[in-house]
């Protein structure tokens, strides 16, 4: 018998070794999955948000905490300005700020920059482990070690957490594995220092995205489903009371949060399951204490009265939510809710090219063969159900709606289908491997593969191990046979002793085994499986998701062509135009511009203030007089246009152009759409309409464009361009980058004189022009 | 005829009750003290929200909150050290108390922060 137990403690020990083994393993594949485009390109901050997220970390290294808090941002929304300390989700930062003072403290020189390209990496290598956790909690540890593995490799994830990416994603998406860890495991062991531990995830998740409003809606779900399923214990109490009390104040200590956190609707579901599961408690202790017949009559008097209250209570609520006109949610919620919503109110919100639905072929290009074994996970996780696996499914029912909704949410899907593939595969591999032992060795096995404590269930979890390390090192191209033989009779000798101990329980089920033959090609199938999924992951991360967006490449039969025309627009900005210019664009180039070009811009990527865009979008919509006005009564020095017609770059601005006058057109109802459309169609040929013709966007555009190849021809577009000969007489070209992508114009300085066409004024305006040479003031524009 | 059934029914209600609750050991009355006390201070601290205005709104959402947040962890603490618990039957005492006071600590040092 002792000797039983200490080769099960000797295996224990070994398996944990594996454990440990193999979560390094995924945790070193999920950090360099991600440096593709380090590799292919250079370590540099990608695509628009993460350059404001930049800067902002750049200011915290140097001027510390309290400046930050109170940071005030005069360069961007000129004349109005930013709040930063008070509209910025602070975690990213706060996060990156910290590691690079770590770093800094222990004498590792490691720049700003580079610290912002790799924290999204390193998180997401914390965010696998987490993952391991969460699904440890739910099935056990080989569904953990396979989600863990599964999750390192996503599309869906690397996409927001290459390194470069520097959004709120990278961080935000391990606080909320986090936060879903540690819930899971106070409702299973009922401790209140995991309760503890759980508020603070919380915090970390409320710091780094607006997305929190997911967990803080999705946990009083789940114990709304647990009173309701009739599983209600203490342990659920626990879980969840804490939680609200501190969490909702862990919240609104966040400045962007503030006292949202409690009069929102988005907090509303939280309040209410508080109060529900405080009823609930006070019923099921009364239960417990009266005999059943007084327990009778307590429910009756008490329904009477409490109805009334009841009643009362809700009309108040009611009418309090109503007298809002959004009902007290926030724009970007409803839209989440009511998919329409934007595009018929918000504009700016239906324009993010992230907020449209996605499209089914992205589901498989993001989840890839997780798709299928979703379902087959859900129905593992049905046997048996548990407060865990009832958790999993709402999470992956409510994430699979809203990934539905917004293209951007598949991120949030991604972890849900990992943990469900991850119980369904191993659950595969552990019916599989134990029919091929039971046909090889005859011996009658333990069947229940999902209690911890039983022999069997360490050697299956060994044998999972053994699976998901092949994985490994299938993809590391080292197959150490050997090393597996050995473990393989290791295997062999502690089962012989395991079936002896196993035999004495008779209360266990009968353990059907299926044929050798399907088992091993069954095995062998799922192997393959998995092979095609590291492939397209792989592939995915390298071809489809490292381009930085700020360099661009194509390769044509001269070889590789680099594109780095934003650079060098930003940098001739930086050089050649005093530090106090303004420059107007579209939103899309507000951060790059602050944060590469250090020049004060009207509008960014915010989008705070919908009328201050939409005075941009009239300007570009506009001719060139009454837009030279606008700029002029803005102080705007330089407008910048991004023009991709030479080269064929699609996402330039009069591809864009549309959603200016739709977005100009809300608030100044002087620009129709349909003034700018040829029978409903978008045209900039010889059939576009003058007002097409006449914009500011096309002048900027198109200025001198005939000169290049003597036809005009836009190559994104596919026809020549309508007017191909006009001078611009309120904006001067002062720089064009080489393939013409980045355009900066320079508005002329307001006349001196205005000349008045009458005929008796003509013969005084030459007297007076003729005086006004002599005497003729120094402009201080020039 | 039905009202004085439903009297009687009340006061056996109350009679049954009373005398479940007397039979309660003294250290989870001792924390039940406490939860009413949370809850009366709370009760009070909103009445005079009522009376006065609810500006600075943060200094009365630290202290309903503060109320409420140990009157909860108290409950938490009534449900793990009850012996009549079987879920919690091998957790002693001392280590639940522990884990309430570093709610408590976590909670009021939050409480200080938002007190304003």
């Amino acid at each position: 018998m002792e000797e039983a137990v200490k080769a099960s403690t000797v295996r224990n020990a070994f398996g944990n070794v594996l454990s440990i083994f193999i979560l390094l393993l995924i945790g070193l594949l999920a950090f360099s999955i991600r440096l593709f485009s380090v590799i292919k390109y250079e370590s540099v901050i990608h695509e628009f948000d993460p350059y404001f997220n930049y800067r902002v970390t750049q200011f915290l290294t140097k001027n510390g905490i309290y400046d930050f808090w109170n940071f005030f941002d005069d360069r961007t929304w000129y004349p109005l300005g930013r709040v930063v300390g008070g509209t910025l989700y602070p975690g990213l930062t706060l996060t990156a700020g910290t590691m690079w003072w770590v770093l800094n403290s222990l004498n590792i020189p490691l720049s700003v920059e580079t610290v912002c390209v790799f924290t999204a990496p390193v998180f997401s290598a914390f965010a696998s482990w987490a993952t391991y956790l969460l699904t440890k909690e739910v099935k056990g540890i080989g569904a953990g070690l396979t989600a863990a593995a599964l999750l390192s490799m996503v599309p869906s994830y690397i996409s927001r957490s290459v390194a470069g990416s520097y959004d709120n994603e990278a961080v935000a998406i391990f606080a909320l594995i986090i936060t879903f860890y540690l819930y899971i495991k106070t409702l299973n062991t009922g401790s209140l220092f995991y309760a503890t531990l759980n508020s603070i995830a919380y915090f970390y998740m409320v710091c780094s995205w607006g997305g929190y409003t997911f967990i803080i809606n999705l946990i009083p779900m789940h114990v709304m489903l647990c009173i309701v399923t009739g599983r209600y214990s203490s342990r659920l109490y626990i879980a969840y009371a804490p939680l609200v009390v501190l969490g909702t104040l862990l919240a609104a200590l966040v400045p962007v949060v503030g006292f949202n956190a409690v009069l929102t609707s988005e907090h509303f579901a939280s309040f209410l399951v508080f109060i529900i599961i405080h009823v609930v408690a006070l019923v099921y202790y009364i239960k417990g204490v009266l005999s059943p017949k007084m327990f009778k009559v307590a429910v009756t008097l008490v329904v009477t009265v409490g109805l009334v209250i009841c009643c009362a209570v809700v009309a108040v609520l009611v009418a309090l939510v109503a007298s809002s006109p959004t009902k007290g949610w926030s724009g970007r919620s409803l839209s989440l809710l009511d998919p329409t919503y934007a595009s018929k109110y918000i504009p700016i919100i239906a324009s993010v090219s992230e907020h449209q639905p996605p499209t089914w072929p992205s589901y498989f290009m993001d989840i890839n063969v997780l798709a299928f074994l979703v379902p087959a996970g859900i129905v593992a996780c049905f046997l048996p159900l548990s407060d865990a696996s009832s958790f999993v499914i709402l999470y992956i029912v409510t994430s699979v709606y809203f990934s539905g909704v917004m293209v951007r949410l598949m991120l949030v899907f991604a972890p849900a289908a990992c943990i469900l593939s991850g119980i369904a595969l191993s659950g595969a591999f552990g019916v599989f491997t134990q029919s091929i032992k039971y046909n090889l060795f005859g011996t009658e096995l333990n069947p229940q593969i999902n209690t911890g404590d039983s022999d069997a269930a360490s050697v299956a979890a060994q044998s999972e191990e053994i699976k998901t390390e092949k994985k490994e090192e299938s993809l590391k191209e080292r197959p150490s046979r050997k090393i597996k033989k050995k473990e393989k009779e290791s295997v062999e000798k502690s089962e012989k002793k395991v079936d002896k101990a196993s035999k004495k329980s008779l209360h266990e089920k009968r353990f059907l085994a299926l044929p050798l033959e399907a088992s091993v090609l069954a095995i062998f199938l799922l192997v393959m499986l998995i092979a095609f999924y590291v492939v397209h992951c792989v592939w995915a991360a390298a071809e489809a998701y490292s381009a930085p967006s700020i360099v661009l490449t194509s390769r044509t039969n001269d070889g590789l062509h680099v594109f780095d025309d934003f650079r060098e627009a930003y940098a001739w900005l930086s050089h050649n135009t005093e530090v106090d210019d303004k420059v107007a664009s579209w939103w899309d180039y507000g951060y790059q511009t602050t944060a590469m070009a250090n020049r004060t811009v009207l509008v960014d990527n915010n989008t705070w203030n919908n009328t201050h865009i939409a005075t941009v979008g009239t300007a570009m919509s506009s001719p060139e007089k009454a837009a030279w006005e606008i700029f002029h009564s803005l102080d705007v020095k330089y407008v910048l246009v991004v023009f991709g017609g030479l080269v064929g770059y699609p996402s330039d601005d009069i591809n864009k152009f549309l959603w200016m006058v739709r977005i100009g057109g809300g608030v100044f109802p002087h620009i129709k759409e349909a003034d700018y459309l040829r029978d409903g169609q978008y045209r900039i040929d010889n059939q576009a309409t003058p007002t097409m013709l006449n914009s500011l966007m096309y002048k900027l555009s198109y200025y001198r464009f005939v000169d290049s190849d003597g036809r005009g021809y836009d190559k994104v577009r596919r026809t020549e361009i309508g007017k191909k000969h006009f001078k611009l007489n309120f904006f001067e070209e002062v720089f064009t980058t080489h393939h013409w992508m980045v355009r900066i114009y320079k508005l002329n300085p307001p006349r001196n004189r205005i000349r008045v066409k009458t005929k008796k004024a003509k013969t005084k305006s030459s007297t007076t022009s003729s005086r006004s040479t002599l005497t003729k003031k120094k402009n201080p524009w020039h | 005829m039905g009202k004085t059934t439903t009297t009687k029914d009340a006061q056996a209600l109350f009679q049954s009750l009373r005398s479940a609750y007397v039979a309660t050991p003294t250290n989870l009355k001792i924390i039940d003290v406490y939860i009413i006390f949370a809850a009366v201070t709370a009760v009070i601290q909103v009445v005079y929200m009522t009376i006065v205005g609810s500006f600075p709104f943060n200094s009365f959402l630290s202290g309903v909150l503060s109320c409420v947040g140990t009157a909860v962890l108290a409950v938490c603490l009534r449900i793990q050290v009850n012996k009549d618990n079987k879920e919690f039957k091998d957790l002693p005492p001392e280590r639940a108390f522990a884990d309430f006071v570093l709610c408590n600590l976590v909670l009021h040092l939050v409480i200080m922060n938002f007190l304003g």
